[in-house]
């Protein structure tokens, strides 16, 4: 992919006509609305009032009367709050885990020369080949022996430093040119003045990037904490949401307020951060 | 580089060491060693030998669980190898406005599966939207059974994998057709190439290695559901169990008391004996593109 030289783009070929703009808009619209309207229904369902007849053969897609009684209502049936602490207790560990431990890992193995670095980068290699799922019981039973079941930080420590993570960072130390090292050493700096004054500031893309992914693949993982946590008081947000799924079927409003709650903090986050996501995306750190 | 202390660098890396030893390397060692003992979530862990192994030949929960991931996989590949490429041509051209868009439509990839199942599991619901829309137009008389049926159920879950994919694999193509070469185009469009020419005699070929990189991550996710089917089937595996994914019979055998920790290492070596074709293709993949 990366063979392809990078083309000069003369700009008389970018001008289109009106006719395919007006198409491109219309299919952009359309998938747009096949996109975003699931999303809005759960919302809309999530705001209309237990009066309303949410089973209509011709639901109306706004509810007649916005009312929030059905997240005060959830709250009542399971702790979604403090659910929602509790995925956010896991997801700090684990962005700041990776924003620290990938990154001086990832610097040694792209700027420091040392006895078994090669061996190391190998073992981090391999490991991508395996799936998380293949070891996900012998990691429950780690986990368990270091006293850690049930527990949130039994949930975050594992992935507290994800080894893709690290290989991603190496790439990025990697594209720094040697020469701004050579004339920091020149000037007698230490490697952790050189990784905080020369390091840092370049990789500040794929560094955003792997947060990024840290923080969304924490509050999103499922398979993971339902395997850990045992008492519903220590639920992460996704497993007290299928476990109000289980329990109480009967009201899909409910459910729709338990999945708004999940789901806005982490487009909050997306929205906010997506320049950064998509510039990260650009230098190439998205490949798989 | 130098540095003056021998030991800095791997004061660096030991964080990541010790995760690389710990939840990396010891649990693959201890999952093939726990594959040949009737370990239990309580107690137990006596050598059994190939037990394991031969009550899998025999499980035909597993045999349907292996059956809906080649369903999964062969309706998933063509879908998401080609759709995503097409979304990716869409939102390239730098319209006014088209950040939104890829925003938009990369908005079901930062959701959880668990968010996503959970509002298809209204939409296709019995008394959800589709049903009563399908009902008031008269296309069907009785709703159609979305969730309880076990073909229906996989189909369902299929659906959403797609649903929540596209987006995802469309920025992968995104950045590999800014490396297309445009003269390629011009040149075609020059010789009378329309838009459907050019998508096959240029655009194809020059993201063949994408489609490749695609199609291996599509079969190994494929492989590897878990929360779309357990939330569409409110952890019961569908009707009679038989919408099952190896993953949820991992998930099963893992905990409580029906569990068997011996057994579920032994669907996890299963899990990583269909997965492994696919990733070391991928891992070759990866080294030609670096």
């Amino acid at each position: 992919m990366a063979a392809h030289a990078k083309a000069g783009r003369p700009s008389g070929f970018n001008r289109i006509g009106a006719g395919e703009k007006a198409l491109r808009y219309a299919l952009l619209l359309l998938v747009l609305a096949l996109t975003v309207s699931p999303f809005l229904w759960q919302l809309s369902t999530s705001l209309k009032s237990l009066d309303e007849d949410i089973y209509s053969r011709t639901p109306s897609f706004l509810p007649e009367h916005p009312t929030l009684a059905n997240y005060a209502e959830v709250a009542r049936t399971i702790p979604v709050w403090s659910y929602a602490v509790n995925s956010l207790v896991v997801a700090v560990i684990v962005v700041a885990g990776n924003a620290v431990g990938a990154t001086v890992a990832g610097y040694a193995l792209a700027k420091l020369r040392f006895r078994g670095a090669k061996l190391l980068l190998g073992l981090f290699l391999a490991t991508l080949v395996l799936p998380g799922e293949v070891t996900i019981v012998s990691q429950y039973v780690t986990v368990r022996g270091l006293g850690l079941a049930d527990t949130l930080l039994g949930v975050a420590l594992p992935g507290a430093i994800g080894m893709l993570n690290v290989l991603l960072m190496r790439t990025a130390f990697q594209a720094i040119p040697p020469e701004m090292d050579e004339a920091a050493v020149i000037d007698g700096a230490t490697v952790w003045q050189r990784l905080l004054h020369i390091g840092l500031p370049n990789v500040r893309g794929m560094l955003s990037v792997i947060t990024i992914f840290a923080f969304i693949g924490a509050w999103d993982d499922f398979l993971w904490p339902l395997i850990v946590l045992t008492d519903p008081a220590n639920y992460t947000l996704t497993v007290g949401l299928q476990y109000l799924n289980g329990t109480f079927i009967a009201n899909p409003r409910l459910i729709a307020a338990g999945t708004m709650i999940s789901f806005v903090p982490i487009v909050i986050v997306f929205a906010a951060l997506q320049r950064f996501f998509f510039r990260g995306v650009e230098e190439g750190a998205i490949k798989g | 580089m130098t540095h003056r202390r021998w030991f800095t660098p791997w004061l660096l890396v030991a964080p990541a060491a010790l995760w690389l030893c710990v939840f990396n390397i010891w649990p693959s060692i201890n999952t093939v060693v726990l594959a040949f003992t009737n370990a239990k979530p309580l107690g137990g862990g006596r050598f059994t030998g190939l037990e394991n192994f031969t009550r899998a030949l025999d499980d035909d929960q597993l045999a349907d669980a292996l059956l809906n991931s080649v369903v999964f996989m062969l309706v998933c590949l063509p879908l998401l190898v080609m759709l995503p490429l097409l979304l990716a041509i869409l939102v390239e051209k730098k319209l006014p406005g088209i950040m939104f868009f890829r925003t938009a439509f990369y908005t079901p990839v930062v959701a959880s599966a668990v968010v996503v199942a959970l509002i298809w599991g209204w939409v296709l619901d019995d008394r959800g939207l589709i049903n009563g829309f399908a009902q008031w137009l008269g296309v069907v008389a009785e709703p159609v059974p979305f969730l309880t049926d076990r073909w229906l159920l996989l189909f369902s879950a299929i659906s959403l994998t797609i649903w929540k994919g596209l987006g995802y694999y469309m920025i992968i193509y995104l950045s590999a057709l800014g490396n297309v070469r445009r003269e390629l185009h011009e040149a075609a469009a020059v010789d009378g190439a329309g838009p459907v020419r050019r998508f096959w005699s240029v655009t194809v070929p020059g993201v063949r290695n994408t489609m490749l990189l695609v199609s291996v991550l599509v079969a190994v996710s494929a492989l590897r559901v878990f929360s779309e089917l357990y939330v569409l089937s409110n952890g019961t595996g569908g009707p009679g169990g038989r919408d099952m994914s190896v993953v949820m019979l991992i998930q099963l055998y893992s905990r409580g008391f029906t569990g068997h920790l011996g057994y579920a290492s032994a669907l996890s070596i299963v899990l990583l004996v269909i997965t492994i074709g696919p990733m070391l293709l991928l891992l070759r993949l990866d080294r030609k593109a670096a």
